[in-house]
This record gives C-alpha cells, sequence and structure tokens, in this order.
C-alpha cells in the first residue's frame, strides 16, 4: 500500500515536473538556449494566481486563467526585451542573461511581495480526497488533477505543433531558422509564440505546485526549474513526449528513493540516474541523434 | 578586427568602471555612521534577500522600531543609529558586510541573523573586538571561543534538550517520530541533541525521516513512512514554512498525529493564507507570542503591525529586546557615544558577565554566561483557539 | 641618429618580446593586471587608502580570478559548457580543510598548513574530475553540461550528510550524526552545518600567488601542443580526429587540471573562512564563475580576470542601494550581456572606439593591410 502511495505522489510530481519541463523544451527547442528564468515565472504565476483569489477574492479558476495571460505577457516580454537582442549570438551569452533574469524576477517577488512566505489556497479547497484500501490508500484531488492536466496538455501540445500552421511553423524554425525565413515563415512571432505558450503552461505548473505544496515564496520556483530543467534532458531535450516521459520518471525516482532508499540523498540519487541514462542514451530518452557532417 | 577593437573598448569601460567603484568604495567610508552629535551606531548583519530573506527583514523591522522608540523618547540623550547590511545567507557575504559596517563606523554589532554566517562573523569580530548580541543564531559554534559574542535567544542544544525532556516526561508512552531539515544548521543541531537526550531517557525513536531545503515541498514520502512507522507524535525542530507544508499533506493524508515544534515554529499562525485550524493542539517552545498579554508585547505589536504592515514574528521580538539590551548594558558601561567600538567591546563584555539583566518581549531578567549563552528556559505552549497557552 | 635607431630597434625587440603574437600578448596583459593590481592594492591596504570591505574582499577576489581562468580553461579553450564548477572547489575547499586540521597540532606555520591544503585540494579535485570527467565527456553540448550540474548537486548532497573528525591522530568518517568516539569540537566536519572553528590562513600574497600559479598553468597549457591539440578539437572535432588527434584525451586533460585549479582554489577559499557550509557550493556558485567567463568574452583569459574583479566588487558596492541592491545587480548584468554581445551595439562601439583612439586613427592604413592576415586567426 505504501508502494501505491508513493507511487501516486511520485506521477502527481512527476506531472509537475513535466508541465514545466515542457516549457524547457520548446524553448530549447526552437531557440536553443536554456532559459534559467522559467523556473522563476512559475513563481510569478503562483503569486499573480494568489493575489488574486486573497485580496480580490476571485474563484481560483479565474484567477488560473488571469495568471496564465499575466505569465505569457511576462514571457513574451523577456523574450522581447532580453533574449532577441542576442539572438545568433551563442548560447552562452543567452544563459547568462537567462540567469540575470532570473535573479531580476526573484528579486522583484521579494520587493513587490516581501520576503514573508504565502500559503496558497488549492485550486481544490473543500474537495474531499479519496481513501481507499480502509484509509490507508489516499489520492488527494490535487495529484489526481495534476496527472490528468498533465496528459491533456501533453497531447494538446502535440496535437498543435503536429496540425496546426503556427506549430508546424515551429517545428520548421527548430529544424532551421534560415531555411524558415525564406520559406516566409515569421521566426520571430513564432519565437514569441513558444515562449508564450512555455510561460502561460508555467503558470499552470505553478497554481498547480502551490495546490499540492502550498508555500509560496520568491525562490519558490528556482528548484523545481532545476528539477524540471534536468527531466526536459533525462526525456531529450527539445522533444515534447520525452519531457513528460522525463518529468514523470524524474518524480517517482525522487519519491521512491525518498521512501526506500534515503531522505537525505534522494537528490544525490535523482540526479545519479541522470548521468547513468545520458551515459547509456547520450541524448537523453527521446532524444533525437544529430549526426555530424563533415 | 571589429572583435578586436570591441575587446578593447570594453576593457577600457571595465577598467573605468572598476577605478569608479573602487573610489566608491573607499568614499563611503566617510559616509554614513558619522558619530555627529550623541549617536551609537549599531550595525546589523542578516538575509535580506534569498530564501532566508523573512529572519533577516524580521530582524531589520524589530530593531528599527526599538531605535525609533528609544530616539523617541529620548531626544536628548544617547541616540541610535541602525544599519542593517544583507548578507544573502552566506558566510562570505557577511563577512563582506561586516568590513562594510566597520568601514561605517559601526561600533556595536546586532547579528548576524543565521547560524553559519553569524559564526564567521563572529570570528571576525573576535579578531576585531566588535561587540556582537546576535537575536537568533542559536549554534553553538556562534559563541564558541569567542568571548565577544553574546546570545539572545535560546541556543539549539538547550531547546533539543528542553523538548527531549518534555516529550519523555509528559508523553511516556507516544510513539516519537522526527522530521528535520538536514541541510540547515539550525534544524540538524536540534535533533542531534534531541536524540541524544531523548534515547538516553531509556526510549526510541520510531522514525526519523530528512528533508533538505532543496527539496522542500513533497512530504508525502516521509509522512508515508512516519505513519506506517505507527508514530503518534511528530517532532518538527524546522522553521514554520515547510511545518506548514507537512501539517497541510498530514491533513489530505488523513493523518492525525500530535506536532511538537520548537522556537522556528512560532510564526505559524500569520502565515498568510495558512488555514491555522490544522495547527490546532499543535505543541511549540517559543519564547514570544503575539497574542500574550503582557501589555509591552501588546504594543510591540500594535506598532509593528502599524508600520510594516505584518505581525510580527519572533525573530522581530529578539531584534527588538537586542536593541534595548544593548541600550540598557551601553548606559552601565559609562563610556560616552565617542567611544571606539574596540573600547566599547572590552566595556560591554564587562557588563553582560556582570550582574546586569535585561528584560524584554521573550523574557524577564535574561542574564548571561561568560560563555555567551542567555539563561533563558523555553516554556511550552500549545496552540488552542488560534493561540498560544501555555502548559 | 644611430642612438635614435637602436632605442627604436630596442623598443621593437622589446615589444616583440611582450607583444610579439597572440599568446605573448594575452600572458602579458594578464600577468600584468594581476601584479600591478596587487602591488597597487596592497600599497593602498599600507596606506589606509582602502577600507576593510574591500580589503576582506582580496582573497575571495584571487579564489574567483582562478576558478575563473580555470574554467575558461574548460569553457573557452575546450569549448565544453560546465555547470558544475562549485562542485569541484567544494571537494578541495573541504579537503583542504581537514588535511589543516589534521596538521594543526604538528605545524604551527600557518603557511605551510595551507600549502599543503591547496596540494590536498588539487589531487582530490582532480580525482573527482577523473571519476566524473571518463565516463562523460563522450556526451556532447548541453548534456554535457546537465551531468556537469548533476555531478555538483551530488557532490553537495553527500557532503550534506558526511561526518569527519579526529579521533586522536586518526581521520574517521561516517553517514550519519554520531562518530565513534569522536566528541564536540573534534569534528571537523559535520554533515549541513560543514565546517566550523577553521583557523584562518589564507592571506592577499597566498591568494595571488595561488591565481598567478592557475594562469601559469593555463596560459602554458594553452600555449602547448596539448593546447593547440585542444582547441583543434574544440573548433571541429571531427577534422581534429580525422588527424589523428586522441579527443576523448584531450578533452580529459583540459577538462581534470580546469578540476584540480578549482580544487586548488577551493582549498584557498576554504582557508579565508572560520566556517563553510556545503550550501556554499550549489548551482548558483557553478552559475557566478560562468558568469565571469562569459562576461569577460568566452576564452579571453584577462577578460575573465577584468569581470571576476568586477562582479565580485559590484554587489559590496552597490550595498547604498539597499532594498534594490540585488534587483540592480541583476539589471546591470542582462544590460552588459546585452551591451557586450549584441551585434548591433558592438559594431557601433566599434566605430566610436575608432574615433577616439588617437593611435588607432594614425596606424589606420597599415593596421587594415594587416586585418586582412589576422581575421583568419581571430574567428575561433
Amino acid at each position: 500500500m505504501n508502494f501505491l502511495n508513493s507511487l501516486i505522489s511520485g506521477l502527481s510530481l512527476g506531472s509537475v515536473y513535466a508541465i514545466i519541463a515542457l516549457g524547457y523544451t520548446m524553448v530549447y527547442g526552437i531557440s536553443k538556449m536554456l532559459n534559467f528564468a522559467h523556473g522563476d515565472v512559475i513563481m510569478v504565476g503562483g503569486y499573480v494566481s494568489f493575489c488574486l483569489t486573497m485580496y480580490m477574492g476571485m474563484n481560483g479558476w479565474i484567477a488560473l486563467a488571469l495568471a496564465m495571460a499575466v505569465c505569457t505577457l511576462l514571457g513574451i516580454t523577456i523574450e522581447r526585451l532580453a533574449y532577441r537582442p542576442l539572438r545568433g549570438t551563442g548560447s552562452l551569452a543567452v544563459l547568462i542573461t537567462a540567469i540575470g533574469v532570473s535573479y531580476f524576477l526573484q528579486n522583484s517577488a521579494l520587493l513587490i511581495w516581501g520576503a514573508n512566505p504565502r500559503v496558497f489556497t488549492s485550486l481544490f479547497n473543500g474537495v474531499d480526497t479519496i481513501h481507499a484500501a480502509n484509509g490507508q490508500l489516499t489520492i488527494t484531488a490535487e495529484s489526481l488533477f495534476t496527472i490528468v492536466a498533465n496528459i491533456v496538455i501533453m497531447i494538446c501540445l502535440t496535437l498543435f505543433v503536429s496540425r496546426t500552421k503556427a506549430g508546424k511553423a515551429m517545428r520548421a524554425v527548430s529544424e532551421d531558422n534560415g531555411a524558415a525565413q525564406l520559406m516566409g515563415i515569421n521566426v520571430n512571432r513564432s519565437i514569441s509564440m513558444t515562449f508564450a505558450i512555455g510561460s502561460g503552461l508555467a503558470a499552470v505548473a505553478g497554481v498547480l505546485m502551490c495546490s499540492a505544496y502550498p508555500v509560496l515564496m520568491p525562490t519558490t520556483g528556482s528548484m523545481p526549474g532545476i528539477k524540471a530543467f534536468t527531466a526536459a534532458v533525462f526525456g531529450g531535450i527539445g522533444s515534447i513526449p520525452g519531457a513528460m516521459i522525463g518529468g514523470l520518471i524524474l518524480g517517482l525516482i525522487e519519491i521512491m528513493s525518498r521512501a526506500y532508499i534515503s531522505t537525505e540523498l534522494s537528490d544525490a540519487i535523482v540526479f545519479a540516474c541522470l548521468i547513468i541514462v545520458l551515459l547509456v542514451k547520450p541524448t537523453g530518452l527521446l532524444g533525437k541523434k544529430v549526426n555530424e557532417k563533415v | 578586427m571589429k572583435n578586436k577593437k570591441w575587446t578593447k573598448f570594453v576593457a577600457v569601460v571595465l577598467s573605468c568602471m572598476m577605478i569608479l567603484m573602487m573610489v566608491a568604495g573607499c568614499g563611503s567610508k566617510s559616509g554614513g555612521g558619522d558619530s555627529e552629535g550623541n549617536t551609537l551606531y549599531i550595525g546589523g548583519i542578516g538575509p535580506l534577500t534569498g530564501a532566508a530573506a523573512l529572519y533577516g527583514n524580521a530582524v531589520k523591522n524589530g530593531a528599527q522600531l526599538a531605535v525609533d522608540e528609544i530616539n523617541a523618547a529620548n531626544p536628548d540623550g544617547v541616540q541610535l543609529v541602525w544599519d542593517m547590511q544583507d548578507d544573502e545567507h552566506d558566510a562570505e557575504k557577511s563577512v563582506n558586510a561586516y568590513n562594510k559596517l566597520v568601514d561605517n563606523g559601526m561600533q556595536v554589532l546586532i547579528g548576524a541573523v543565521t547560524t553559519a554566517p553569524c559564526t564567521a562573523v563572529a570570528s571576525e569580530a573576535n579578531a576585531n573586538r566588535t561587540f556582537a548580541l546576535t537575536p537568533s543564531a542559536s549554534g553553538p559554534a556562534v559563541t564558541e571561543g569567542n568571548d565577544n559574542v553574546f546570545q539572545l535567544c535560546f541556543s539549539d542544544p538547550n531547546q533539543g534538550i528542553a523538548s527531549a525532556e518534555y516529550i519523555a516526561t509528559n508523553y511516556p508512552d507516544a510513539k516519537v517520530g522526527v522530521i528535520y531539515n538536514n541541510a540547515d544548521n539550525y534544524s540538524s543541531g536540534i535533533y542531534d541533541k534531541f536524540k541524544s537526550e531523548y534515547e538516553a531517557s531509556g526510549k526510541q525513536l520510531a522514525a526519523v525521516e530528512a528533508f533538505s531545503d532543496d527539496a522542500n515541498a513533497d512530504f508525502t514520502a516521509q509522512l508515508n513512512s512516519l505513519k506506517n512507522a505507527g508514530v503518534d507524535l511528530i517532532f518538527l525542530p524546522i522553521y514554520y514554512t515547510p511545518a506548514s507544508n507537512i501539517m497541510t499533506q498530514a491533513n489530505k493524508m488523513g493523518y492525525d498525529v500530535t506536532y511538537f515544534g520548537v522556537d522556528g515554529m512560532d510564526g505559524i499562525l500569520d502565515l498568510e493564507g495558512f488555514d491555522t485550524s490544522l495547527a490546532e493542539g499543535v505543541l511549540l517552545l517559543t519564547p514570544f507570542t503575539p497574542y500574550s498579554e503582557d501589555e509591552a508585547v501588546q504594543n510591540f505589536v500594535k506598532a509593528y503591525e502599524e508600520k510594516f504592515n505584518e505581525t510580527p514574528i519572533q525573530f522581530a521580538a529578539d531584534a527588538y529586546d537586542c536593541v534595548y539590551a544593548i541600550y540598557d548594558a551601553f548606559g552601565k558601561t559609562g563610556l560616552g557615544t565617542d567611544a571606539s567600538m574596540e573600547d566599547i567591546c572590552e566595556a560591554m563584555i564587562g557588563v553582560f558577565t556582570g550582574d546586569f539583566t535585561a528584560s524584554g518581549l521573550t523574557a524577564e531578567e535574561m542574564k548571561w554566561e561568560a560563555s555567551g549563552e542567555v539563561n533563558k528556559t523555553p516554556k511550552v505552549c500549545i496552540i488552542e483557539d488560534g493561540k498560544y497557552v501555555e502548559k | 641618429m644611430a642612438e635614435r635607431k637602436e632605442n627604436k630597434a630596442g623598443a621593437k625587440r622589446l615589444r616583440n618580446i611582450f607583444f610579439g603574437n597572440e599568446y605573448k600578448k594575452e600572458a602579458t596583459i594578464s600577468y600584468g593586471i594581476l601584479i600591478v593590481g596587487y602591488i597597487l592594492l596592497q600599497l593602498g591596504a599600507n596606506a589606509g587608502l582602502i577600507g576593510r570591505n574591500l580589503q576582506g574582499q582580496f582573497v575571495p577576489i584571487c579564489v574567483y580570478i582562478s576558478l575563473a581562468i580555470s574554467l575558461n580553461l574548460v569553457v573557452g579553450i575546450s569549448g565544453e559548457l560546465s555547470l558544475g564548477h562549485a562542485g569541484f572547489m567544494s571537494v578541495g575547499a573541504f579537503t583542504g580543510i581537514i588535511v589543516t586540521r589534521m596538521m594543526e597540532a604538528s605545524m604551527p606555520s600557518g603557511n605551510v598548513r595551507l600549502f599543503f591544503a591547496v596540494l590536498a585540494g588539487a589531487i582530490t579535485a582532480a580525482i573527482a574530475g577523473i571519476i566524473i570527467g571518463i565516463p562523460i565527456l563522450g556526451l556532447r553540448g548541453d548534456y554535457l553540461a546537465i551531468v556537469t550540474l548533476a555531478f555538483g548537486e551530488i557532490v553537495r548532497n553527500i557532503m550534506n550528510v558526511l561526518y569527519f573528525g579526529l579521533d586522536g591522530k586518526k581521520l574517521k568518517f561516517a553517514f550519519n550524526h554520531t562518530i565513534d568516539g569522536v566528541e564536540g569540537n573534534q569534528r571537523i566536519i559535520t554533515g549541513a552545518i560543514g565546517a566550523t572553528g577553521v583557523t584562518k590562513t589564507a592571506t592577499f600574497t597566498t591568494a595571488m600567488l595561488l591565481t598567478l600559479f592557475t594562469l601559469f598553468v593555463v596560459l602554458n597549457l594553452k600555449n602547448s601542443k596539448h593546447g593547440r591539440c585542444i582547441m583543434a578539437v574544440r573548433d571541429n572535432r571531427i577534422a581534429g580526429e580525422s588527424i589523428g588527434i586522441n579527443v576523448k584525451k584531450y578533452k580529459l586533460i583540459a577538462f581534470v587540471v580546469s578540476a584540480a585549479l578549482a580544487g586548488m582554489a577551493g582549498a584557498m577559499f576554504g582557508q579565508n573562512y572560520s566556517t563553510l557550509a556545503p550550501l556554499k557550493f550549489n548551482f548558483n556558485t557553478s552559475v557566478l564563475i560562468l558568469v565571469f567567463v562569459v562576461l569577460g568574452g568566452i576564452g579571453n583569459i584577462w577578460g575573465g580576470i577584468l569581470a571576476a574583479t568586477l562582479l565580485t566588487i559590484l554587489p559590496e558596492a552597490l550595498r547604498q542601494f539597499a532594498d534594490y541592491r540585488m534587483l540592480t545587480y541583476a539589471v546591470v548584468l542582462i544590460v552588459v550581456m546585452i551591451c557586450t554581445y549584441n551585434p548591433t551595439i558592438r559594431a557601433r562601439a566599434g566605430m566610436v572606439w575608432e574615433k577616439i583612439s588617437p593611435r588607432k586613427r594614425r596606424k589606420k592604413k597599415a593596421e587594415e593591410a594587416a586585418d586582412h592576415d589576422e581575421t583568419g586567426k581571430e574567428e575561433m
């Protein structure tokens, strides 16, 4: 029974990672940059939603939608102001800028919302937890919804990039920026759209994460951000199903090692698994192997 | 070739900036803490940014309140200047902050707020002879070997011992489990002593689980294993932020258990958005409660809420007491405000190790050992109807 | 007339010795910055012109410069992204602390203890570098980066549960809270609390010597056959392989040397504070070192030196902004990155430089002719 409980927590935590990892992986796919500020967009999403429900008394779901809108705008603005001027100058320069943006978001949050932590009111406040098997097995509404949301988002995204015109344009840009431009694709718009989607998803991840683990601080996003980044690499960065599988596996490993091996070393185990996977499959689980041409 | 010109340009600009900054660094030496008139310059060090920012900011605000009160109460007497510098909860930065304060003309130090940075600052302050009274750095390493460093909070080992004794006598049949933060000085310090003391009383801990600052969100694994071990009392030597997470998740799991916290648990009732009914029946050691009937506490809480728009946590009260203790002790030294940092240090050590007592929000008649520890005794409170009730 | 000619020839010879080619130029500028900086700061400190705040940063600045130089070996010269440099620093720092604690009773001289601490730090960090380097150097690009990130996090997590203590003269370690026969102050490292009660032995002079040593190693490696092989592999792996360069071997050399140097810098850092916690060596620290390298210009060693110095002083210089300090720091970082790397701004600033530099204007024509030869070498 303990195993089943851990399995559910693992899947739920993994789903949060997966949704965040989607943002990482899409941005990486299209602009080949590691957007380390992504984790902090999650935090902003959490705070916006918190303020709307707490101070303006809004319904949690409306707040979620508004938080998504705010984060989408934020994502586009960050891309426009901080990343676009550096496009085509190598991934390292943008990486450092992304870190600057991450500091900026964290410290702005500190100034706006203060250092005191907030406790997030769950989206499912009042929804009963499912107890099964004489109360030994517990499934919270949060974990159930997170898992479902993850699957839905994954399917929608896959359909979006494979079926719609905008999605195809995004794929084309990530495949070959120059050629896409020659074919009349507006590269700027495609990249902006990727950031918009990624950041919107970050807001969803933020709200779901804070529903399950309710403490909200200016640094809330940074560690899940790094873990989700790991998950994206785990699954093969640039691949949408890869991000989902990577996130789920990462969450499971984390919870299982905490439950059965050591609570102190769970992170070390997660990262060790990552190294082993990359040694066996150097481009992650579902990553594409790029053949070098001479 | 463009590249090359560019590097040169950048090099020149960077060098200019560097020189400017160094000049600024030297220039600011004279600024700030001029002891013009009858002022005593009190420096503070603590995390104002980063993950531990809430503790540093509470200290900053609490001390500010005391300084304002003292200055307003006696405009002709000694005026206090309060200057708090950020250390980001990092030993390296805290030493920088300390040096900055010395440059600024600091005469007495309150801090550092957190244990690891405070340990680093303490040895600097010891070598450089600065009197330091820390509001909240409770680790034993802070005072060890430093005759000039005093603590206003009770030390980690003390809390561990007091908790173990209380649980062993009042809950003799309970199956006790622990969740502690193994990446935190404070938490593992208390846990170490708690464990040895509890086991010395002939009992065994049923289960011990840890977490780290990087993984302080999901506690279901820890809670499940405690639940399976049949634990009915969880000792939580941690801060209230992760504790609120634990309570929320245990509640969702349907795990009904008694919590026993230490002074870090204080603040849980004022956590914005937290369902305080979850904290009903929580036992905690605390020197300060904002709900006390005590008039001084009530006035402090009211003034603090008015000024900073939030309820003070224990750190703020500790800092408030620190300022008063330093003010009173300074009065006893008989020194003028023009005395040097070194002279004040020796005189203050004399006062603190003498029969000086200080009373404040967190305790009456505080007295210090030569080792730097304060003689406060931890009190056990229980949370009932959203209030602390002394047990 | 003859004399003047001779002078001119002498000056030319001198110029040749110091600025004769790219390597000489880089070496002269790098050593120059360090030595002149050292002399100026020492003089300033002795004359009482420099406040405690800046003086207190002398050792960390030297450490960060060393780290920037050593990371440049991996990022700039070998062309791999490493996000775990703080991990090696951590290994070196804690080894150094253990070594000095063990020697404390028998060796009164702080400098000797420091020397052995740095040496031991180099050895353990190099071993860590070999262990992690051998399996992972087959990975490419960002995958390598994430593995180094993982390495740094693993080191930190393990340090969080490692306990070291002295039982008489025997060094003992354990993975839990009690070490048999070791009590209280015999403990050297207590898990997450880290090391406490370290006797400070690092000084500005020794730290600067370490920095010069790091610079010496990296510049010489860069200017050796090995270094050229490493750079050849960086510029084109396949071409390098095809002319018989053992890619893995050369990547490993760069990686391990860089790790050892980081370990030395870490040991120096650990000897500068009375306490050291594993938390110090987290992802943020790795990233900070990377920021030095990138801001200074990837592969540009003296640029890294300047950037490390500046970015270490910057947060302190911003203290007057009080609450807005770290926000300002973030903004400065972003703006500087954009100004340094944005192609349009670069081109404009290049033009401005051309106008304000008198020597450039005079030699413009001569330079333009030379440009054609140099551009080939420059574009790396």
